[in-house]
């Protein structure tokens, strides 16, 4: 086929982006200065658990630069929205309590937002801050999911008896207890799933701007959701439509979910903005350390698990009690994560015929829980994985047979989970796309050498350490979400998940996209053009993206859940589909023939048998944009919109194997190898798909060994800086070992299945499963993570009965 | 109270009226406008706000502006030759994907040139003890890797190097 144009589609071409990254002129909110801008700093609460008798701010008004200082009584705002509900077809009751913009009567977690002062400079801010007198009234706290449910524990809020926001089920729970009753062998173990603070390297920050002179509000916010934060923020919260708020995602310094939900600090600078007058905008930037209060945690699940089965390695059921800390009040989408995105893909890439669990969700005085990369799919996928390795060891199977025998067999696709996205009510389902799960197991197991493990662990211990080598076969549901089966069960927003792109070609022949996608350093920007210049046969440097802005971009439900790719992408193919077929119509307007004998080849439009007769889309935009000529019923200008709402969701797997060592003397594990094997489908760009699954594994890597929340009884966040959260540095890590099989998912025209997590999602197992597999010739059956040297080498020196 | 300093930066000489209590890093953002040089956390850990002194790296967070003065600072607004031309860590960082977000980045690219300028074949372990100051949370490090050899490898084949045209006698 001889385009004119490269296809660069399925290319690592290098990321439109960079150049302005690699030299200093990336644009984050805090690089933004606004003419009259003034600065809001917040006070937060030094207590876990406190009633606010009374706030104090006369000395803070007095203070240098000082323009308002505002409490929480002074705004009129409801409290934040939390718009997924544990729900489904149980209709079972939540227990909301949500923050406010800045607390009234009591907090909940260290970090809650207690008073704010705004000023001439962000120092002047802080400075006043210290002026302010709160009169508390400390309370005691409780941190742990766990005890926070048992009689006598603390209780945070009148409406939530017992701490307890949900008790949320799924699954056959008769047919489960019957397969546990009936079962060969049953293994059971208390599974933690410790707290994570995701920490992009941008903090969030936001500037608000009311314009007295139109009453419109508009905020720059650190964003991968400007769109719904336009309802979230604004109708929800402040009471503004849509037609009075504009938000606008400038580039956004990481994310991982931490800035897909509602915060505070949005409607509290656009408060400030319209309070101290004059149109003069105001800006707020965390601290890191602030950072660790007011933004989402991740993760926190403490799960009893029940796996059983027959001695010939067939599982036959799991059940699960999983209570999820949902922190002191909930987050946008909190009580969402640990049920429809955890319990409903428990089962992983295997059949299991009986499937049950049990989540409550649980109030304790820390920082609110959310949605962090991944979100409810490592958790699952923790537990499974964890399982099966548990499982395997008790019956004395190979753990890669026994995932084996269990396995979805290829040809049961699209395969309908009993416990899964299919199981709710009014016949909505969502199937497991497509799999086909042995060759990435195959080929993960000969690339670490399984085959030698037990070579390898002989001549480790021979210096003083333990092998481990630990399996991770995990799959994931990404491409969020068809909206009819949000409608019909009930989980997810509340609200639809289309995705949507505008393209426009202009007199030039030059291409703008718009799409309601937004990224937070994904290379969207390079991954569209790419889809867009193959789509329209027009060179890369021809077509810009634009995204993140209310005012301009199409309404879009932003990039969260590896959704960008398989929904945001098609949206961009069906208005590209759209932009042909408007030309098409048009070039045989201009070359005299009928639609139908117009074909089409890159940009070049032409009359099928009279090669010579042909007009470039270029040519035809600039008739169309002039208008001169146009057939009657045909609209001037080459523009058009395409909504996309996916049918079903895309599900990714693979298999990635950990090699670690263990220092028998102090307990220290090290990483040494690495080895992925992942389907995600088609891609895109290959080269930033290894990039996200480099640091999706890095992630999930820093969560095994290194990362922690810690949190005192008394509430006090231990790992409350930089300091004492251990996030992974370079020297580590070693670098990884990437593979592919390719099964294109049937759902989109593009074929590609998400990336955003899978590197997250899979690697926190393989490395636990890794520890635990060096471990088990001690007679370790099962140690929690973080797999810190103290941690390990405590539980070595207690089988040797030592005191530890 | 406020001090006088005058430095240079990216080879062009600076004055400004700073409170002692100001950070290098505020001085560079706030009143120079250079805004390529980011604030990751408050407790020198992310490295975020490297820039080089006299082509040595430090985190500009923990430095204060009054400590800078007379120094010759280099930013990663000063990385591009003086007809914009990439630096070969530039180039390198581009071609390897060693960059998603791009908040890291000016750092990394600051403190690797302080490696490349003492060793410009470093072994991987070499380069990621290097930068083990910097954090990054995109990349898990693999990309970045590649790209700092990749620049080390430009740089021995003649490419622009850590020392800059730009930088002033």
């Amino acid at each position: 086929m001889a385009t004119a144009v490269q296809d660069v589609l399925g290319t690592s071409v290098k990321r439109l982006e960079d150049p302005r990254f690699i030299t200093g002129q990336g644009r984050y909110v805090d690089d933004i200065k606004l003419t009259g801008m003034a600065h809001l700093a917040i006070l937060r609460s030094p207590y876990a658990h406190a009633n606010i008798r009374s706030v104090d701010t006369s000395k803070a008004k007095g203070m240098p630069g000082v323009l308002a200082v505002i409490v929480g009584a002074d705004i009129p705002y409801n409290p934040l929205p939390m718009v997924w509900p544990a729900g489904g077809a149980s209709g079972i009751t939540n227990n909301v309590s949500t923050p406010r913009v800045l607390a009234t009567d009591s907090v909940k977690w260290t970090g809650e937002g207690v008073a704010a002062v705004v000023a001439e400079t962000p120092e002047q801010a802080i400075d006043a801050l210290e002026a302010i007198e709160v009169d508390w009234e400390p309370l005691p706290a409780v941190v742990d999911a766990e005890k926070a449910t048992q009689p006598g524990a603390v209780q945070l809020h009148d409406n939530a008896p017992n701490n307890v926001v949900f008790d949320w089920t799924v699954g056959d729970k008769a047919g489960t207890e019957q397969a546990i009753t009936d079962a060969e062998v049953v293994v059971r173990e208390r599974l933690v799933n410790h707290r994570l603070i995701p920490n992009p390297m941008e903090v969030r920050g936001d500037i608000g701007w009311y314009n007295p002179g139109t009453d419109e509000y508009t905020i720059w916010m650190s964003s991968q959701t400007p769109h719904i934060q336009r309802l979230l923020v604004g109708i929800f919260t402040m009471g503004i439509p849509e037609h009075k708020l504009r938000c606008i995602s400038p580039d956004v310094g990481g994310a991982f979910g931490t800035k897909i939900f509602c915060y505070a600090d949005y409607a509290l600078v656009l408060f400030a903005s319209k309070l101290i007058g004059g149109g003069r905008p105001v800006k707020w930037v965390e601290s890191r350390r602030e950072s660790y209060g007011s933004t989402i945690h991740g993760r926190d699940h403490i799960t009893y698990l029940e796996i059983a089965g027959k001695r010939d390695g067939t599982v036959t059921g799991v059940k699960v009690k999983t209570f999820a800390n949902l922190g002191g009040r909930l987050s946008t989408i909190g009580p969402g994560i640990p049920t429809t995105l955890y319990a409903r893909v428990l089962s992983g890439c295997y059949k299991i015929p009986n499937v049950y669990a049990e989540v409550t969700g649980v109030y304790t005085n820390t920082t609110f829980v959310d949605a962090y990369r991944g979100a409810g799919r490592p958790e699952a996928t923790y537990v499974i994985e964890r399982a099966m390795d548990l499982f395997a060891n008790e019956i004395g199977m190979d753990k890669a047979e026994l995932r084996r025998k269990n396995f979805i067999p290829k040809d049961a696709f699209p395969y309908d989970n009993p416990s899964g996205l299919g199981t709710a009510v009014n016949g909505e389902k969502i199937y497991v796309d497509s799999g086909d799960y042995e060759p990435a197991m195959d080929m993960a197991l000969k690339t670490a050498g399984y085959a030698d493990l037990e070579a390898k662990r002989a001549e480790a211990k021979s210096r003083g350490k333990l092998l481990g080598m630990g399996l991770s076969t995990y799959i994931e549901v990404c491409g969020v979400a068809p909206s009819k089966w949000i409608g019909a069960v009930g989980e997810g927003w509340g609200a639809a998940m289309w995705e949507s792109s505008n393209i426009k070609v202009h007199l030039t022949g030059k291409v703008i996209v718009t799409m309601g996608t937004s990224p937070q350093g994904q290379g969207h920007e390079t991954t569209y053009t790419q889809i867009i210049a193959h789509e329209l046969g027009v060179p890369m440097e021809d077509i810009v993206i634009q995204h993140s802005d209310t005012q301009g971009t199409p309404m879009g439900y932003g990039s969260y859940g590896s959704r960008t790719s398989s929904v945001g992408s098609t949206a961009a193919i069906k208005a590209a589909d759209k932009i042909r077929d408007k030309a098409k119509r048009y070039a045989a307007h201009m070359l005299e023939a009928s639609y139908d004998d117009i074909e089409v080849e890159g940009a070049e439009y032409r009359v099928k048998g009279s090669p010579d007769k042909k007009k470039t889309l270029q040519e035809i935009a600039f008739a169309l944009d002039l208008g001169f000529s146009l057939p009657a019923g045909m609209e001037p200008y080459l523009d058009e919109t395409a909504y996309y709402d996916t049918p079903n969701c895309t599900w990714p797997f693979g298999t990635h194997i950990a090699i670690v060592e263990i220092d028998e003397e102090t307990g220290e594990t090290e990483l040494k190898r690495y080895i992925a094997v992942d389907d995600v489908g088609k891609k895109i760009n290959p080269m930033i798909v290894d990039g996200q699954l480099h640091g999706g594994i890095a992630q999930g890597v820093g969560q095994a060994l290194w990362e922690q929340a810690v949190y005192g009884d008394d509430g006090q966040l231990l790992s409350g800086s930089m300091m004492d959260y251990a996030l992974p540095r370079a020297s580590w890590l070693p670098s990884f070992e990437l593979d592919e099989t390719v099964t294109p998912s049937p759902v989109n025209p593009l074929g590609v299945k998400g990336v955003g997590e899978a590197g997250c999602i899979a690697s926190t197992a393989a490395v636990a499963n890794a520890v635990n597999d060096a471990l088990s010739p001690l007679g370790i059956k099962h140690l929690d993570m973080p797999f810190t040297a103290q941690k390990v080498w405590h539980a070595i020196q207690a089988t040797k009965g030592a005191r530890a | 109270m406020v001090e006088h300093i005058a430095l240079t930066v990216n080879g062009t000489p600076r004055e400004g009226d700073v409170e002692p209590r100001r950070m290098l890093v505020q001085f560079l953002r706030e009143d120079l406008e250079l805004t390529g040089t980011h604030v990751g956390c408050d407790t020198s850990q992310c490295g975020a706000c490297t820039v080089t002194i006299d082509g040595k790296a430090i985190k500009s967070c923990t430095m204060l502006a009054v400590q800078a003065d007379g120094a010759n600072v280099r930013t990663i607004e000063g990385m591009q030759a003086a007809d914009g031309s990439l630096h070969a860590l530039q180039e390198g960082f581009w071609a390897k994907h060693g960059l998603q977000c791009g908040f890291c980045t000016p750092g990394m690219i600051m403190a690797a040139s302080d490696l490349l300028d003492r060793n410009l074949d470093p072994t991987d372990d070499e380069i990621r003890h290097a930068i083990e100051g910097n954090i990054c949370r995109c990349t898990g490090y693999h990309n970045i890797v590649l790209a700092i050899r990749e620049a080390a490898s430009l740089m021995r084949a003649g490419a622009t190097g850590p020392t800059p045209a730009a930088t002033p006698a």
